[in-house]
């Protein structure tokens, strides 16, 4: 399933955060969206999954989800958002409770996921109980668990210590090895971006514009820490960015 | 000090000053018993030696004799039966309309607009200069005091829930949304459990309400009951009557309180 985006523009009030956003993300690919604080990348993705109406322009989904698919278009947040009262077993059936899956057939995807995400052996533990590298696990555990189409991840690494953050890309290129998914990636750090991404947006600062789309065609696994063509890359994207992002941060926050 | 101290003081190293700490204040079991053995010694030791009349305060011991003539005629079961069941009754109305009613005022917009004045207007009504009312509308039986218990815990289980379910994570809703959840199963999963701290601190308050005002229903037409037990006691001047009541519904506010923190350690074991 694709997604493609019409002139997106969304305002608050009479603040214009994003202009004419038109962008297609064809399936099978990661596709990040970086840019300077305030651009309203975070507001491009809720608008993409349906938690916020966008001022003028639409999202459209082109293609049928694949079969099994419980919930297409499934998000991955930055603060983990698991409930605090349920195990990590507990938080995946959550998400299939809804849907009639009958409790044997809902164990045994709850079972894959979590050994897809390396959490087989923490199922009973309350979320307090795990590090935060192991939090989004069990988020990322859980939006695997609904079978999506399309994986809209908000800042999922922001949260974590630099270390962690390396592992947990580890992770996702391993997953993604093993099953190639599509994923809408907002992020600030060009560093996830260039490990992660297929394509990577460049959005200005407010109101949000896309700058520049640049593609990376080495597959995901070739990428390693250091390379110097994705330091290049990185280099490439900051000079891009560099003078939107001071300007940005010299504003007043008023959204 | 000299200079030549301070130098050679400053070149071997001092110790740093330890100065955290306090601002922590932890549970004592002990302390408690102690406070109120005291407490208790204190007034013996004064009606003993006579510097408390016994017109002041009952001695001690003979508010314990009482108690145990209450347990050996078998009064004391007469009157806590009742009062138990009148507490269990109102207050279960009462908490369980609180909690439905915040919970719709936490969750929708007319609600909470139309309902929020009402329950400010019926909070700091005294509930028990209702009682007539309440015996015209519920009868003299025990209608009216279930009525009235449950009107007394009805308002503060409102406030309290309706302040929890705002103080539900919204990133933990919007998760639900963004997963397709249906509303009653965002309410019964994210929004109850979520709002359930709070809805149980003002649980303690509300029963604490339920047990003043078990004294107050059983002022009119209750021949049986602690409330009626202590009025009587009252009305005679028998302080070591009334003593002995009062003590009975001071274990009852500790017992219901440690009830609470039972079902608090067993619904919120997932708090740190």
């Amino acid at each position: 399933m694709d997604i493609r985006l019409e002139g997106i523009g969304h305002s608050y009030d009479n603040v214009e955060v994003m202009r004419e956003i038109s962008l297609e993300i064809p399936a099978g690919r990661i596709v990040c969206i970086v840019g300077p604080s305030g651009c309203g990348k975070s507001t491009l993705l809720r608008i993409i999954g349906g938690l916020e109406r966008p001022t003028q322009g639409r999202v459209l989904q082109i293609g049928v989800p694949p079969e099994g698919c419980l919930n297409p278009l499934t998000y991955v947040f930055q603060d983990f958002a698991l409930l605090p009262w349920r195990s990590v077993h507990g938080n995946v059936s959550l998400v299939l409770e809804d849907h009639g899956i009958p409790d044997a057939e809902a164990d045994e995807i709850i079972a894959d996921v979590l050994a897809r995400t390396k959490l087989s052996d923490f199922a009973k533990a309350l979320p307090r109980q795990l590090s935060g590298g192991m939090k989004q696990r069990v988020a990322i555990a859980r939006a695997l668990a609904v079978k999506p189409a399309v994986l809209l991840m908000d800042e999922p690494l922001s949260a974590l210590d630099s270390q962690t953050r390396e592992l947990l890309m580890d992770d996702l290129v391993s997953l993604y090895a093993r099953q190639p998914f599509t994923a809408i990636y907002v992020t600030h750090n060009l560093n996830e971006a260039v490990r992660l991404g297929h394509s990577i947006v460049v959005l200005s600062r407010r109101p949000g514009q896309i700058r520049e789309v640049v593609h990376l065609d080495r597959p995901l696994q070739e990428r390693a820490l250091g390379d110097p063509e994705l330091e290049a890359r990185q280099k490439y994207l900051w000079d891009l960015m560099r003078a939107e992002a001071r300007a940005a941060d010299a504003e007043l926050v008023n959204v | 000090m000299s200079n030549a101290t301070m130098n050679s003081d400053a070149a071997r190293g001092r110790p740093v000053a330890f100065r955290g700490g306090g601002f922590a204040p932890r549970p004592q079991r002990w302390v408690a018993f102690v406070v109120f053995a005291a407490l208790i010694a204190l007034a013996e030791w004064g009606t003993r030696v006579g510097w408390i009349s016994p017109l002041t305060l009952p001695r001690p011991s003979d508010v314990l004799a009482t108690f145990r003539d209450l347990i050996s005629t078998g009064l004391l079961f007469d009157h806590m039966g009742p009062s138990l069941a009148r507490l269990a009754v109102g207050s279960a109305i009462g908490v369980a309309a609180g909690i439905g009613t915040g919970i719709l005022i936490g969750l929708f917009s007319h609600v909470r607009s139309g309902l929020v004045p009402v329950v400010a207007a019926l909070f700091p009504i005294p509930k028990i200069a209702l009682l007539p009312l309440f015996v015209i509308w519920f009868g003299i039986g025990e209608g009216s005091k279930y009525a009235l218990i449950a009107f007394g815990t009805f308002t503060p289980t409102v406030v309290a829930t309706y302040g929890a379910v705002d103080n539900v994570d919204r990133t933990l809703i919007r998760m639900g949304q963004s997963f397709g959840l249906s509303w009653i199963s965002i309410v019964r999963k994210i929004v109850l459990p979520g709002a359930m701290p709070g809805i149980l601190s003002g649980m303690r308050i509300s029963l604490a309400i339920a047990i003043i005002l078990l004294v107050a229903a059983e002022m009119l037409g209750a021949e049986y009951g602690i409330g009626a037990y202590i009025l009587e006691a009252g009305s005679l001047y028998d302080l070591e009557r009334l003593f002995a009541g009062v003590v009975i519904l001071s274990l009852l506010g500790v017992l219901v309180s440690a009830a609470i923190g039972v079902v608090e350690r067993r619904l919120l074991a997932w708090r740190t």
